[in-house]
């Protein structure tokens, strides 16, 4: 098979992920775009592995060390969002503009920091 | 003490005084008053003792270098001689009069203590320049009495005319004091010192370059301090001060300086001819116009404000012809008598509630109600008048022997036109001075009309230093045979000729305005004007600084009144308007001076506010634009900033990748 | 390493039927992906999430990575769509269409999308168009073959990586419970900190 194949399809993959997290207003949306991204990371990786028969089998093992950082990023993220929902009734991201000063209120209420990562 | 050490601390203590007065004016009321009199009183002492101790020996020479300039250096020099302890003498006792006097007169004066220290420093200051050997040194002195005299005459300065007379009085002087620092340079230049004995002798071996422009440099300072024409309308206008200081400022200090410096240099002077036609010329003009401006006066302070210019006009006019020793004579007993008349003035100011002629004359029993002062200022009025056998006949006429001496080219080196002016100016303004005085008394003391108002007896002290200021007033003019010892040895006697051709025409002039009064007498009852606006019952101060500030708008001016009662009036004729307001040289100079500097103000504040500060905003303005349209990308939003910084390194892979493939190939 | 087999004789215009399989998965999965990040129904996005995640499962068994394949389909279709579906409920997610599901950004989003897809896409076929994935032999990502690496030279990582599971777990209890039941939190936190060097076992009890 050629190499191309998986990695263009990695590629396109990635880039949809990254259209979805410019583009997603909500939070957990944007958390599965990450998953998007993540799995065309973890394609690239398992192709290369393949096509160099690493001994080592470094791929397949960073794929599954990223499956489980990606689960564990997953639960944290959501974690914030429930957090931020919460806290300030929406989990619409583009309503997060804490990071922007505030016309007239330079020093507001002081927000939880939790807002950019969620964010992120 | 030596000589040397006693003449120091004549100016010294009054210094001291000063400084003292004003670190605790605030803190320690009580010490106030000893501290304005007493360093004053010793410094009048001390200059007793210096003069005795000086006495008619060669002059006592004393300097040490004070700093060392690169070029010509400047010394703490004193220099002693018959006129500088003389003059010293009459500034001591006439600043003690006035010291004195003011802690009657200013008795109630919320700001007597910075007032005080003021006249300290003030007289600190002449003290200087009357001993000092160095015209450095004499410069501080000149000029701390320029700063002096604005803080004093604006001492009212709630007054309207008190805040511009003071601003006037300083930015005048000042114009003088421009050339005159340029004429010192020019002079230390020549000479290659500042030492006035340095000076001299290199005038006399004919070491001076430019003797005339250093002259004319050095006449503008001293037309600007002494107020000759055409600097001297500072002088009329300082009378919005308190009289204490006007006493003080004609008298003894500033006025004085101005004369008191042509008579220390006047060799330079004379080493130019041009230099003495020019201010013989320029007392001949102030002499004779103040004379004609002091018979137009309603203000009593004003009349004698223009008599002290027409005075220090005969001093400059006895310099031009040679004689200092006639004019400090002159100068020594104007100062006596001219106090007297000052002081006495502000009795009458406070007596009658008001400072003008015009009401005064619509009062009766005014002299009833001040004998001291009546008596005094009559006397005081003779000897300005020149009415032997009183002091101001001795010094006028030895000014004008000096006159005639050099007019009939008696006098070696000194121009003959020279003598003409000031003997026939001379003259005239004796007959105007005569006339002025006569009015003056007639129409404060010999009114007519209701009677004056009674504020009980004045303090004891301002009328002791009236009859103090009385004694010398009276019997200077015996000391007329001893002086010329002290002076340049040039008698002082008055001789026949002019003795009776001066006496006759103040007499003249005396009478005709007598007789004017008795003719224009009549009309005043007829024509009621003047009103007595200040508080039966205030302090005298406090009279003052409301006729003051009343003057101009009972009257409608500050100077004059139109008072068809008035003698001046009628011996004037046409010529009254115009004298009353000086002769319309402040007119001129708002016309030459004032006004194309305020157009030029106005040019330069346009060009300020619209052009420079346009720069100035759009500098601010521009910066602001720039981060408000940055701020427009800051929006809070997450994804928008992971966008641009996605987008961004985008372009810089690409750009990366490019520049390696196009480099690569 | 098997560089040597290179794409020598294996143009594009003659597919193998691995290939069309892959390509066919593919497409599949982008279809997916695409309507994952553009639908308007939040539920459905996770769906279509399911499909796209099983697409690539399907992609890894072609690759020969059967293991891979099938923690792909436990953990990604099995705990995370679920975490995400639990996370649209918790938030109170509107089901069926929300107009307002992308923000104002999504022009600018789609150009720097494309823009990187292009670039990134040219990249990588410039670089990789000869190259060819020997397929053949021993299944490089067989569950023995996995297996055998990863407890023989990945061990040190692996435990490693059960401390960063047990941090995040600890992470997200501390951060979704409420202010004032802190202690019992903390009391249940210790019983999952005790299983926590197991593999990826704690995944599932995160929720």
């Amino acid at each position: 098979m050629h190499l191309a194949y998986p990695a263009v399809l990695a590629v396109l993959l990635f880039c949809t992920g990254l259209y979805g997290v410019l583009a997603r207003r909500n939070a957990i949306l944007v958390l599965m775009s990450v998953e998007l991204m993540l799995n065309a990371v973890n394609l690239n990786l398992v192709a290369f592995d393949v096509w160099l028969r690493d001994t080592l089998h470094a791929g397949q093992a960073l794929t599954l060390f990223t499956i489980a950082i990606a689960a564990a990023e997953i639960g944290i993220g959501l974690a914030i969002v429930l957090l931020v929902y919460r806290n300030r009734g929406s989990s619409d991201i583009d309503r997060l503009r804490d990071l922007a000063e505030k016309p007239g209120a330079a020093d507001g209420e002081p927000q939880p920091d939790t807002t950019a990562e969620a964010a992120a | 003490m030596t000589l040397t050490t006693t003449a120091v601390l004549v100016p010294l203590l009054p210094f001291l005084g000063a400084v003292a007065g004003l670190l605790l004016g605030r803190r320690a009321p009580g010490f106030v008053r000893p501290l304005a009199v007493l360093p004053t009183l010793a410094a009048a002492v001390l200059a007793v003792a210096v003069a005795v101790g000086q006495g008619t020996g060669p002059a006592t020479d004393v300097a040490t270098e004070l700093t060392p300039t690169g070029s010509i250096p400047i010394d703490l020099a004193l220099h002693l001689d018959g006129f500088a302890v003389l003059i010293a003498v009459l500034v001591g006792v006439v600043a003690t009069c006035v010291q004195l006097y003011s802690t009657g007169y200013l008795r109630n004066d919320p700001r007597y203590a910075s007032y005080a220290a003021l006249v300290s420093l003030f007289t600190s200051a002449m003290l200087l320049v009357v001993y000092t050997g160095d015209l450095m040194m004499l410069l501080v002195g000149w000029e701390v009495m320029g700063i002096c005299s604005y803080f004093l005459v604006g001492h009212y300065w709630e007054t309207e005319a008190a805040r511009a007379a003071s601003l006037k009085a300083f930015v005048v002087t000042k114009l003088g004091d421009v050339p005159f620092l340029f004429g010192i340079f020019a002079l230390a230049a020549d000479a290659g010192t500042f030492r006035i004995t340095g000076i001299l002798g290199s005038v006399a071996s004919g070491g001076l370059d430019h003797p005339t422009l250093i002259a004319l440099l050095l006449l503008a300072g001293v037309a600007g301090k002494s107020a000759q024409f055409p600097l001297h309308t500072w002088l009329p206008d300082a009378m919005a001060g308190p009289t204490p200081v006007s006493a003080l400022i004609h008298a003894a200090t500033m006025v004085a300086a101005g004369i008191y410096v042509v008579a220390r240099l006047l060799p330079v002077f004379a080493a130019s001819a041009a230099a003495l036609v020019v201010m013989a010329v320029m007392a001949a003009l102030t002499m004779v116009g103040s004379g004609l401006a002091a018979l137009a006066q309603d203000d009593i302070k004003r009349v004698l404000a223009y008599s002290t210019v027409g005075q220090l006009g005969y001093m400059l006019g006895a310099l031009a012809v040679g004689d200092r020793g006639a004019a400090v004579f002159h100068l020594i007993s104007h100062g006596a008598f001219k106090a007297l008349l000052f002081l006495g003035a502000g009795v009458i100011i406070h007596a009658a509630g008001t400072n003008s002629l015009a009401a005064m004359s619509r009062m009766s029993g005014l002299a009833r109600r001040i004998p001291d002062a009546y008596w005094t200022m009559t006397v005081a009025l003779l000897a300005l008048a020149a009415i032997p056998p009183f002091a101001g006949f001795f010094s006028k006429e030895a000014v004008l022997g000096a006159a005639e001496h050099a007019a009939t080219g008696a006098a070696h080196g000194i121009p003959g036109a020279a003598g003409w002016t000031v003997l026939v100016s001379g003259l005239l303004t004796a007959l105007l001075t005569a006339a002025y005085a006569t009015r003056l008394w007639l129409r404060a003391f010999r009114g007519t009309g209701v009677e004056a108002p009674d504020h009980g007896r004045q303090p004891v002290v301002m009328n002791a230093v009236l009859w103090a200021l009385f004694l010398p007033t009276v019997a200077l003019g015996l000391a007329a045979p001893l002086l010329p010892e002290w002076f340049d040895g040039r008698s002082l006697a008055p001789t026949l000729t002019t003795s009776v051709l001066g006496t006759g025409i103040a007499l003249v002039g005396g009478l005709v305005t007598y007789a004017a009064w008795r003719h224009t007498t009549a009309l005043a009852a007829r024509t009621p004007i003047g009103a007595v606006v200040a508080a039966p019952d205030a302090g005298p101060e406090a009279a003052e600084e409301t006729a003051i500030a009343t003057h101009a708008a009972v009257y409608g001016d500050n100077a004059g009144a139109a008072d068809p009662a008035d003698p001046g009036r009628l011996l004037l004729g046409p010529l009254q308007p115009h004298a009353a307001v000086g002769f319309h040289l402040d007119a001129v100079y708002s016309v030459l001076f004032v006004r194309p500097v305020r157009a030029a103000a106005t040019l330069v504040r346009f060009l300020d506010r619209e052009v420079v500060d346009t720069y100035v905003r759009g500098a601010g303005a521009a910066p602001r634009w720039l981060g408000a349209a940055v701020r427009r990308a800051q929006t809070g939003n997450v994804q928008t900033y992971l966008g641009a910084l996605l987008a961004g390194s985008l372009v810089l892979a690409i750009a990366a990748v490019l520049v390696a493939t196009g480099t690569g190939a | 390493m098997t560089l040597a087999a290179t794409a020598a004789g294996h143009g594009f215009l003659s597919p193998s039927g691995v290939e069309i399989a892959f390509v066919l998965v593919g497409i599949a999965t982008l279809g997916a992906a695409v309507l994952t990040v553009t639908t308007r129904q939040l539920v459905h996005a996770a769906l279509w999430l399911v499909v796209a995640l099983g697409g690539v499962a399907v992609a890894y068994l072609l690759l020969t990575a059967e293991f891979i394949a099938w923690v792909q389909v436990l953990i990604y279709v099995g705990s995370v769509v679920v975490l995400l579906l639990f996370g649209l409920m918790l938030t109170k997610a509107p089901i069926g269409r929300s107009p307002d599901a992308d923000s104002g950004n999504r022009w600018a989003a789609l150009v720097v999308a494309l823009a990187s897809a292009a670039a990134l896409v040219w990249v990588v076929v410039d670089a990789f168009r000869a190259t060819w994935i020997n397929l053949d032999g021993a299944a490089q990502g067989s569950t023995e073959a996995s297996g055998r690496s990863l407890f023989q030279y990945w061990v040190l990582p692996f435990e490693a990586l059960s401390v960063l599971l047990l941090a995040a777990l600890v992470g997200a209890i501390v951060l979704s419970r409420k202010s004032g039941e802190g202690e019992a939190a903390a009391a249940s936190l210790t019983n999952g900190a005790a299983r926590a060097p197991a593999a990826p076992a704690p995944r599932e009890e995160q929720r």
